[in-house]
């Protein structure tokens, strides 16, 4: 990093928010607030329990799960096993667009609706399972679904309910419903990232490699950690086709089951959201051979790239020039537009606090339009995502994430084949495709910015003081507040109702967006006139008799 | 079609809950709580529900929602959450300065025993509650009712935690206004006002939720129900209660425990509802009606006498909390509208009879549920077999609204793709022409929208 990217030393502010908590907290906290360096190797407390009376950005583990990996597929009914707050509040939230083709056979779609088991006390004291299993029977009755998939919320954990044991015994009733659980109870692990954990290995287990069929095209990956939030998704889509790439599947945007039951059969995973989904590509390597890579889709110049490490991998010519003329095809409507947007950007600065990935992919396009991201961090992140994989061996296993099952994964006798030779991904990987890795968000920021895991909301309040930030990008629970300090929020999981932003259009539809909201009259209106008199200067006159 | 899988033909479900009418109790004790002034709600259980409950109001309210959470882990659930609440106590007092904080329980706390009478009296104790500090709670297991009930248990706990009867009378009614917006809180005070009544009105979420932008996040707005306000309630001539579900628990506590006499009202939404209101209050408060409230009531009147033909007849389903359906049918009945489906996912068997007497006469076929299984899933299917004019409820209506193509208007919790809702009051005579504008609006747009080109018309 060069020197010119180096920031204000925010030690001062650290110390004035460290010396409000009680001393134990200021300590914990200390070690989740760290002023980059990006030459050193600085380790960053994440992934621990929120502090109780802490006011957090984070959710639970049944979020994780249900609302993140599972949400976005189409055609299974996902059940909510529990009380009925729990589906309400993952009911159609979480903007995963997905289209289904009405006219085509299978074109199911359950995204609209929410099911739940709504136990009442009686369930909860003598038992909920003979109700989820009346539930599933009534679901597949009424709908006929290819799956259900049953979602533990927690009360249903302490209980005891068996949601796995239901499930089988359903599964093996109904015989053509693939029916299968998820132990998330929200109180599971310390985040949503838990919960992502655990719809990996349920995917895994009970879905992936279900359908052989060999594809019919000559490139084909999957896309994992891509959630087709304000239709990201469909523009990613848009460029692979142009390219002639096949995506076999989308963990899980616009997904559905039978595209999870034939992932194993790619090539090639791209892992986008390394948070939530890094499980699946491990466990597809190990099991099928498939090699993983890290890739960005947020940001035009980020596409490209992730487009030409693609290339690289297929070391196809045909291919490239494929690519390349895409690339070609798609940048210059890309540069003018973030020509004109730059007008208002360059030199803003930025703040990020979003989910696992994002806090780090939206500093790239924050980057195309002149801007700097001062202060970051992620609501759910783990050391890894922060500092790179390179520290995984290291990571100390604590109590709250010794309870989220690891599943043993062992190569597949007969469907086993490595899609590279060793010797191919280590030329890959000295060309600079790093293979199965991820470098992590610190790296990539500037010297002296200041990273905060799992940020309280007295800390944002801090930081928007010290930095008075352009733009805050953060989530709904954090949008007002900022924004009654007088700095607007984007909201970087709706998109606050706008995107996509992914690939090249989506690039394009940012910049607008932020360029737009730099140049929002009304921030300047918020004062009402009068109370700004007495520093104005004013001319008092008066008429001579 | 949004809702392709929902069948015409209604088949019995016992177990499966399809789109509930109902959520959550704690949603319904963070709301209440924030209406108290320097109110700090916390969550007692894992963080996901209070994260979920904060999101659902905010996307409500477009506003700040603070609260705190105890953030269970596995360990906590197993071992009883006592340790997390006191430090969550210590440290929010510490940190976040609030003048009282109101904890409520979630379905993980209720299923574990923790008793927070017990771990609230441990923490006074202990000097984790600051001197002039006040910590109130209450119970909230989702296995019961829905946010409604959570509502009401707040409520009750607002007045358990606060009172302080001193056996003094004092000159003025209490009135706890139900689960209705600031904007329907800020009118109910309009109304009192008006009439020369002095009151008390918890909780009271007018200028909390409905913030103004200044440029300066608040942690505590100015508005809510002042704790000292609270604590004299106890002494009051009377209270009422607006509507069953949500507000008649506290008022019973005040009766037995303070003998402030109650009665319980509908919230006051649409004219015979209104009409009631504003006489109890007056006959409670000692007032003369003022002729002021002839012309505001008349004003409602000339709207309805004037607009009837586009409504009259027309049918109607419509969906949400008790106590915001029960006044709504029965102003859609003087409008001689016809509620064809009424669905609550709120339990209480009194609200399928109460709805059945209300449309005895004029819709003698409406199809009402409550409880489990009283979903939008069913309403839907109703509506498939009974085709409506028009639909009312929440935001999930737009759903229905679009398969159907059915004109919506929004009412009730939560809203979260339109405004007005914080700002425009339903409740009392002017509430009450705003509702009949968005209704009007809604027909007779689409009378427009259908209408053949040589039949436009450009007066309706
Ligand atoms: S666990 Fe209970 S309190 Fe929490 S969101 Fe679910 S139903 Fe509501
Ligand atoms: S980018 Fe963030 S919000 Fe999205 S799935 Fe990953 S972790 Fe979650």
């Amino acid at each position: 990093m060069s020197n010119e990217n180096k920031l204000p030393d925010p030690s001062a502010i650290k110390e004035e928010i460290l010396a409000k908590y009680p001393p134990k907290i200021a300590r914990k906290r200390a070690k989740s607030m760290v002023i980059n360096d990006p030459e050193l190797d600085q380790q960053i407390q994440s992934n621990v329990r929120t502090i109780p009376g802490i006011i957090t950005q984070r959710g639970c583990t049944y979020a994780g799960c249900k609302g993140v990996v599972l949400g976005p597929t189409r055609d299974i009914v996902n059940l909510v096993h529990g009380p009925i707050g729990c589906s309400f509040y993952a009911w159609l939230t979480r903007r995963n667009q997905t289209d289904p083709d009405e006219q085509v056979e299978g074109g199911d779609n359950y995204m609209n609706y929410a099911f739940s088991t709504d136990m009442q006390d009686d369930n909860i004291v003598f038992g909920g399972e003979k109700k989820l299993a009346q539930a599933i029977q009534e679901a597949y009755d009424i709908f006929k679904p290819k799956a259900i998939g049953v979602f533990s919320t927690c009360p249903v954990g302490l209980i005891g309910d068996d949601v796995h044991a239901v499930s089988r015994e359903m599964k093996e009733k109904l015989g053509d419903c693939n029916v299968f659980g998820f132990s998330c109870e929200g109180y599971k692990g310390v985040s949503q990232s838990a919960g992502h954990h655990i719809a990996n290995n349920q995917l895994f287990r009970h879905v992936i490699g279900l359908d052989d069929t060999e594809p019919k095209h000559k490139y084909n990956v999957n896309l994992l950690g891509e959630y087709n939030i304000g239709g990201d998704g469909f523009e990613i889509d848009r460029i692979f086709k142009k390219c002639g790439i096949n995506i076999i599947c989308t963990f899980s945007g616009n997904s559905t089951m039978d595209k999870f039951a034939n992932s194993h059969m790619a090539d090639l995973n791209l892992v986008m959201c390394h948070r939530s989904i890094n499980y699946m590509a491990e466990m597809q390597e190990t099991k099928f051979g498939i090699p993983w890579f890290k890739v960005n889709f947020i940001g035009a110049e980020s596409t490209a790239k992730a487009m030409r490490k693609i290339g690289e991998y297929f070391e196809d010519d045909e291919l490239k020039a494929r690519i390349e003329e895409v690339i070609a095809e798609e940048m210059p409507s890309v540069k003018e537009a973030v020509a004109k947007a730059k007008l208002k950007s360059d030199g803003k600065v930025a703040m990020l606090f979003v989910g696992g990935s994002r806090a780090h992919h939206y500093q790239e396009l924050f980057g195309e339009l002149g801007m700097q991201t001062v202060s970051a961090g992620y609501e759910f992140g783990h050391r890894d995502d922060y500092e790179g994989r390179k520290v995984l061996p290291t990571i100390k296993v604590d109590a709250d994430s010794r309870n989220i099952e690891e599943i043993k994964v062992e190569k597949d006798e007969t469907r086993y084949s490595p899609r590279a030779s060793e010797e191919k991904l280590e030329a890959l990987k000295e060309k600079g495709l790093e293979i199965s890795d991820y470098r992590g968000m610190a790296p990539d920021m500037a010297d002296q910015s200041l990273i905060v895991d799992d940020i309280t909301h007295w800390e944002t309040e801090k930081l928007i003081d010290f930095y008075k930030p352009d733009i805050f990008c953060a989530g709904i629970k954090e949008k007002y507040v900022v924004q009654k300090s007088g700095i607007p929020l984007k909201q970087l999981h709706s998109y606050d109702y706008g995107g996509p932003y992914a690939g090249f259009e989506g690039a394009k539809n940012f910049y607008a967006d932020i360029e737009k909201i730099l140049s929002t009259s009304i921030w300047k209106k918020i004062k009402a006139p009068w109370l700004n008199k007495e520093t104005d200067p004013c001319i008092c006159a008066e008429y001579v008799a | 079609m949004l809702l392709r899988h929902t069948p015409k033909e209604v088949s019995e479900r016992k177990a499966l809950t399809v789109n509930p009418a109902k959520t959550c109790q704690p949603v319904g004790a963070m709301y209440a709580a924030l209406g108290v002034h320097g109110c700090l709600p916390h969550s007692h259980g894992s963080q996901g529900c209070c994260s979920y409950h904060r999101s659902a109001l905010t996307r409500h309210y477009k506003d700040p929602i603070m609260a705190g959470t105890s953030s269970f882990t596995e360990g906590s659930s197993v071992f009883g959450g006592q340790s997390n609440l006191l430090q969550a106590l210590a440290n929010m007092f510490t940190i976040y300065n609030p003048d009282l904080v109101a904890i409520h329980s979630t379905c993980l706390s209720e299923t574990i025993g923790d008793d927070l009478a017990q771990i609230v009296k441990k923490a006074t104790d202990d000097g984790k509650v600051p001197e002039g500090k006040k910590v109130i709670y209450c119970n909230t297991p989702s296995y019961v009712g829905s946010h409604v009930t959570g509502f009401s248990n707040m409520v009750t706990g607002i007045v358990k935690g606060l009172v302080e009867h001193t056996g003094e009378a004092k000159d003025q009614v209490n009135i706890i206004p139900g689960w209705v917006e600031p904007s329907d809180m800020k009118e109910m005070k309009g109304i009192a006002a008006r009439l020369g009544a002095n009151i008390v009105m918890f909780p009271d979420t007018d200028g909390v939720v409905d913030t103004p932008q200044t440029g300066e996040f608040k942690m505590y707005p100015d508005g809510g129900a002042k704790v000292e306000d609270i604590a004299t309630s106890g002494d009051s001539i009377k209270t009422l209660a607006c509507g069953k579900w949500a507000s008649e628990g506290a008022a019973k506590w005040l009766d037995s425990n303070c003998k402030v006499p109650f009665e319980t009202l509908d919230i006051p939404i649409g004219l015979g509802a209104t009409d009631r209101f504003v006489e109890a209050l007056a006959n409670a408060a000692k007032v003369t009606i003022p002729d002021s409230f002839i012309s505001e009531r008349g004003r409602l009147v000339d709207v309805i006498t004037d607009m009837s033909q586009y409504l009259h007849g027309k049918k109607v389903a419509l969906f949400g909390d008790p106590d915001q359906l029960i006044p709504m049918t029965e102003f859609l009945l003087d409008l001689d509208m016809i509620p064809t489906a009424v669905v609550s996912g709120t339990p209480g068997k009194a609200f399928t009879q109460k709805i059945k007497e209300l449309c005895a006469e004029k819709a003698p076929n409406v199809n009402v549920a409550n409880g489990e299984r009283a979903d939008m899933f069913l309403l839907h299917q109703w509506i498939k077999n009974e085709p409506v004019d028009l639909l009312i409820g929440n935001t999930y209506g737009k759903y229905i609204a679009r398969d159907e193509d059915i004109p919506f208007i929004r009412h009730g919790f939560p809203i979260v793709d339109r405004i007005g809702h914080s700002y425009f009051p339903t409740v009392g005579y002017n509430g009450g022409i705003r509702l009949l504008e968005k209704m009007l609006g809604a027909v007779m747009d689409r009378q427009d929208r259908d209408a053949e080109e040589c039949k436009f018309e450009l007066v309706m």
